[in-house]
């Protein structure tokens, strides 16, 4: 998949309470989620950004409570990537589960500016600024985790594990 | 070479003998539960995997504590949805209002988690029950589904960072402070994707309430767990709970650690983490003055037994600040009635205190002590994030029941001599 979008940029240990405030997790409805996305840190947010526009931002993105909520609320509101120096491992898995793009690199956080438009192909894990032509290769991640991504997510993996080990049923 | 409690309670659960720090495993998991909060999402995925019942009925549990009792029609759909899933799939450890407790401080108290354990909760602060020396680990709602369905969960095999504690505790340091002073040192970071182990002459000497503190906030450093090697402390505690057997492992003398960092415990003051990020920790002396509006002396980190008494013992006698407002919440309904027979409920409300049912309330800024725009809290909870308790221009102090208890009389941040 090749995704293209703008640039916003966030400091570092962005925390999902400021993701998706918690008065907003009577539902787990991921349009209304999305109304709320970032509000805490920018209240303009959801407003201003467009669909397809990526996240940039340093160290220990996600941070904090494990909610759900927080990736879903990024990925309704229209957000395709999110590209941190680093991932607090809760939130990591729950963007891999529910399909949320994400990667890490140090040196694309580093050398890019907001407003920037990036054009990164997920298969390849490679990364172009279009604004500064700088090209980034990043790691792929484990080869279990890619089986489980290319499978179609988690949800996926359980519904094929459920029919191929004939249990559960 | 020798093997870590983590590494040995992992390999007893692994699908695979080959063992190594950074492989992917799926690991058998003994206890799978869930809240208000992210139980409706999993329920939803688990009943969309197709699987036609919980991998075990007795090793799931369902607890509404998070917006519960229900603050409003939104989180009573949720709360409804917990139960109705509970009776459908005939699941036992379902607890309803009048039984129910914080679930990190519920589920070790009714000895549904227990050493040696593989523990997947769907909230960050799982780690709490690492106290036990099982392997317990926050995970979000999907993971939570799949676990409910297979009975297992993939993940890395983390490396370890060993804490030892060493050196005489001053008056009036706990728990909460030797892991608020943690974090300062390593950062909301530190630990992330690892395991941190407590250990040390200290922690061999400290409660079972304690205990539980410090693993519950290792997620605040990022730490995948906190876990503390079983002794006859742990025992003691667990003697007339626990609901199975379970198995005792130990770390070997000469087993490998990604780092060893040694902490002398004799020059910690009480600390208090200012906002917005746990790790900004301080000790009491440099936070001494600061105006509060009100005090949390509660949640999962801080709402046991021995929380209670310590808040009891400075509040006795005492008034709260005509400008504050104390909110009390035990953790759970028998740490409450314990609080009610020892005559602490009584103190508390003599002061001018006002004691909640269990719930997780005010800490995540759900009900039950939301701050308003500028006005800023004391608090025995886990995170000072922006909003986190309230309005985003409000602002948490984290600290113990102690520091919260003389704060909440003195009306500014305080330390419990001041206010003798």
């Amino acid at each position: 998949m090749i995704i293209k979008g703008k640039i916003w940029k966030f400091k570092e240990n962005i925390d999902t309470d400021v993701i998706i405030p918690a008065r907003y997790l009577n539902t787990s409805d991921p349009k209304e989620l999305a109304l709320h996305c970032m509000e805490d840190y920018d209240s303009e947010f959801v407003k201003k950004m467009n669909q397809g526009d990526i996240i940039v931002a340093g160290r220990n993105f996600g941070c904090g409570s494990s909610r759900e909520h927080a990736p879903i609320a990024l990925k309704a509101a229209g957000v395709s990537c999110i590209i941190a120096k680093s991932f607090a491992r809760i939130f990591f898995r729950n963007a891999i589960n529910i399909g949320l793009t994400i990667f890490e690199s140090v040196e694309v956080v580093d050398q890019c500016s907001p407003g920037d438009i990036l054009e990164i192909d997920t298969a390849k894990g490679i990364i172009k600024n279009l604004s500064n032509d700088k090209v980034y290769k990043t790691n792929l991640l484990p080869e279990f985790i890619q089986k489980v991504i290319s499978g179609g997510g988690l949800r996926e993996y359980v519904k094929e594990e459920i029919k191929r080990r004939k249990i559960n049923v | 070479m020798g093997k870590t409690i983590m590494e040995k309670i992992l390999s007893a659960h692994a699908d695979t003998d080959k063992f190594r720090i950074g492989n992917i495993i799926k690991a058998r998991v003994d206890f799978a539960f869930a809240n208000d909060i992210t139980a409706p999402i999993a329920i939803k995925y688990f009943k969309e995997s197709g699987a036609k019942q919980v991998f075990d009925k007795k090793r799931v549990g369902l607890i509404p504590d998070h917006f519960a009792p229900n603050k409003d029609i939104k989180s009573a759909e949720q709360c409804k949805l917990l139960k109705e899933f509970a009776q459908e799939y005939e699941i036992e450890n379902y607890f309803e209002i009048g039984k129910m407790g914080i679930e990190h401080a519920l589920l070790p108290e009714k000895g549904l988690v227990l050493p040696g354990d593989v523990v997947v909760g769907a909230d960050s602060h799982t780690d709490t029950s690492g106290a036990l020396g099982a392997f317990a680990i926050g995970v979000g709602s999907t993971d939570l589904a799949a676990v409910m369905a297979l009975g297992e969960v993939w993940l890395k095999i983390p490396p370890t960072i060993k804490f030892i504690y060493s050196g005489k505790l001053n008056k009036w340091v706990s728990g909460k402070d030797l892991i608020l002073y943690t974090i300062s040192k390593i950062g909301v970071d530190g630990a992330n994707y690892k395991v941190m182990e407590f250990s040390g002459e200290v922690i061999k000497n400290l409660s079972m309430d304690n205990r539980f503190t410090m693993c519950n906030m290792a997620i605040e450093a990022g730490a995948k767990t906190g876990i503390i090697e079983p002794d006859e402390i742990t025992l003691q505690y667990l003697k007339g709970r626990a609901k199975r057997p379970f198995q005792v492992y130990n770390s070997d003398p000469d087993a490998h650690y990604e780092k060893i960092i040694e902490i002398d415990v004799s020059k910690i003051e009480p600390q208090v983490a200012f906002p917005h990020l746990p790790e900004n920790a301080k000790p009491i002396s440099e936070a001494k003055g600061i105006k509060i509006d009100q005090s949390i002396i509660g949640s999962c980190t801080n709402g046991r037994i021995e929380d209670l008494r310590i808040a009891a013992e400075i509040l006795k006698g005492q008034q709260v600040h005509s400008e504050v407002r104390l909110i009390i919440i035990p953790a759970t309904q028998d740490i409450y009635l314990q609080a009610i027979r020892e005559g602490l409920v009584e103190i508390f409300i003599t002061a001018g205190g006002a004691v909640s049912t269990p719930t997780c309330g005010p800490c995540l800024g759900g009900y039950m002590g939301i701050l308003a725009k500028g006005e800023r809290a004391i608090s025995t909870t886990n995170r000072n994030f922006v909003g986190r308790m309230g309005h985003p221009e409000s602002e948490v102090y984290l600290a113990s029941p102690a520091i919260a208890a003389a704060s909440a009389i003195a009306g500014r941040i305080a330390s419990p001599e001041e206010v003798k």
